[in-house]
């Protein structure tokens, strides 16, 4: 297979079709962010659960949800995530142990800046509950008036921001 | 019906669900381009517009997909999980996250993607992740007041615009066919080597013409149950498809036998119901037939359904609408308890009888008009409205 990628429209129709067979099974769209939660609160849980019980962000959600919050829905569909992009990057030759960047930027720079973003984002999805996966793109596809609220917000200020840190990419 | 959890499939095979779907998803996330962070960031530079198409077609997909299967009664509506609605933090969320995408040039699902096929900048990206919600959660007490503050709940985006469903799948179609058209002139300004200019122009009709008649379809779609409910209403649907009905002699007969394979549906309000009930009845109103809740109650299997109310006439929309949802087996009582009233519980008629046949029904029926009322008396307080199983579906992120 070349390294080239599938058409968009192709590519979206089957994400699509993904996301509705989650809805179609389990009832719920598709998510990333609340792995990252749940792998946060099995931490915290694990090596301090004095903090855990008394915190209320720990304690809500290990009231709300039963069992391990490793053995999560959302925990091993992100697993799912990781192998199945793999599974593509090998059969279209695109494994490579790189950093990717814009032409004016340092690799330690960019690392910083990932860092900030995916920080950014971990803080920004438990205010929307959920991130583009869970909150923009599954809400959308039930009508949830939040999923567009969190579509528009997340695009708009990335538009807006978006010049002020074209030296990131551009 | 669907979803298949938690009715059909249990957690166990739920979670198994969860990573064959999770690996189809970073499949195509992956095969879209959706682990380049130059890609994802060329969204906010007009250099390359890929995730948008493959963001929008995939919302579009899905969204056809459920009212289409809705509509189809396969998939029930009710439901599936809608992410709630918190206004402000929705928006505050929002905000921050589309910072998070520029500087960190990914969101977590791509990251993870592009983690896996060995980006050292998506690997940092998620441990930022792990920091972030860590962060959050240390000064979560001082900001819980806001973060579950305007709490709208699952409400659904067309009605918050005041639209019709069907509208607005319309208009959100049109929206991005047109975003669509205007993103690959601009990439191709802007680069004339861009993406979309690297498969041919037909592709993006196709795709466009796909997506129009798809738009068209749901703004013709009706709401299911109002359809149903009308259709079962009209004259002519019932010309097309007649009852069957079950005289009040019947009726009373099998009550008084105890007929194990007796189900009365009571359809009228519950006031009228609480009144007034017949042994072995369920009141379940019209609108209530839909519901997956009161499937055990009606699917009963070897079971006689005879639909009841005061006269006949709400009870033979429910019978036909039974038989629209697939129950068999369905009777209406001819006359509806108004008859009943009348032959067997009321006075009886002065009138002598010559035939055999109605000496005989008058027999039973002077039999009937002093054991049924017991029936009814001991049965109050026991026949009941089934009390709906309300049934949860857990997701979302939170």
């Amino acid at each position: 297979m070349s390294t080239r990628y599938m058409n968009p429209y192709l590519a979206g129709l089957l994400l699509g079709l993904v996301l509705l067979s989650a809805i179609f099974v389990s009832g719920r769209g598709l998510g990333a962010s609340g792995a990252v939660k749940s792998a946060v609160v099995a931490a915290v849980v694990t090596t301090a659960p004095a903090h855990a019980a008394s915190a209320p962000f720990y304690s809500e959600y290990t009231g709300e949800h039963a069992g391990n919050p490793l053995k999560q829905w959302l925990v091993f569909e992100v697993i799912g995530v990781a192998i199945g992009a793999f599974l593509s990057g090998l059969l279209s030759n695109r494994l490579r142990w790189t950093t990717e960047k814009g032409p004016r930027i340092g690799g330690t720079a960019r690392l910083a800046f990932a860092l900030a973003g995916g920080a950014l984002f971990g803080i920004g999805a438990q205010f929307a509950r959920g991130c583009t996966s869970g909150a923009a793109l599954s809400g959308m596809a039930v009508l949830s008036t939040a999923g567009f609220v969190t579509m528009l917000a997340i695009f708009g200020t990335g538009y807006a921001a978006a010049y002020f840190f074209r030296r990131l990419w551009i | 019906m669907a979803p298949l959890v938690p009715d059909l499939v249990s957690n166990e095979l739920s979670i198994l669900s969860a990573l064959l779907i999770g690996m189809a998803f970073g499949y195509v996330l992956e095969q879209a381009g959706f682990s380049s962070s130059r890609r994802l960031a060329g969204l906010f530079y007009g250099y390359d517009f890929t995730v948008l198409r493959v963001f929008f077609t995939a919302a579009i997909t899905a969204m056809a997909g459920t009212l289409l299967l809705g509509y189809a009664g396969i998939l029930d509506l009710d439901l599936i999980y809608v992410n709630p609605t918190f206004l402000w933090p929705a928006v505050v969320g929002g905000v921050v996250m589309g910072l998070g995408f520029v500087l960190g040039g990914y969101c977590p699902g791509t990251s993870v993607c592009a983690a896996a096929i060995g980006k050292k900048d998506a690997l940092v990206f998620v441990a930022g992740g792990f920091l972030g919600v860590f962060g959050y959660g240390e000064v979560y007490p001082a900001i819980a007041g806001f973060v579950n503050g305007s709490a709208l709940g699952p409400i659904r985006v067309y009605d918050s615009l005041g639209v019709t469903q069907g509208l607005f799948a319309f208009l959100l179609i049109a929206g991005a066919v047109g975003a669509f058209a205007f993103t690959s002139w601009l990439e191709r300004r802007v680069d004339p080597q861009a993406p979309s200019a690297s498969f041919p122009v037909r592709y993006h009709r196709l795709a466009v013409a796909g997506a129009l008649v798809l738009g068209l379809v749901l703004l013709r779609l009706p709401d299911r149950k109002a359809h149903f409910l009308a259709e079962v209403a009209s004259p002519d649907y019932q010309r097309a498809h007649p009852a069957r009905y079950m005289d009040a002699d019947e009726l009373a007969f099998r009550l008084l036998d105890r007929d194990p394979k007796l189900l009365v549906v009571d359809v009228r309000a519950e006031d009228a119901y609480k009144q007034m009930a017949l042994p072995a009845s369920v009141n379940i109103p019209l609108e209530g037939l839909f519901g997956r809740e009161w499937a055990p109650v009606l699917g009963r299997r070897h079971t006689t359904r005879v639909f009841v109310d005061e006269d006949g006439s709400s009870a033979l929309r429910g019978a036909l609408l039974a038989e629209r949802l697939g129950y068999d087996d369905v009777r209406v009582l001819r006359g509806g308890l108004a008859e009943l009233k009348r032959t067997i519980l009321g006075t009886p008629p002065a009138t002598s009888f010559r035939t055999a046949a109605e000496v005989d029904a008058q027999r039973f029926r002077a039999e009937a008009r002093l054991e049924l009322p017991r029936l009814i008396a001991e049965a109050r307080g026991q026949t009941s409205r089934p009390k709906p199983v309300v049934k949860t579906i857990k997701g979302g992120c939170s």
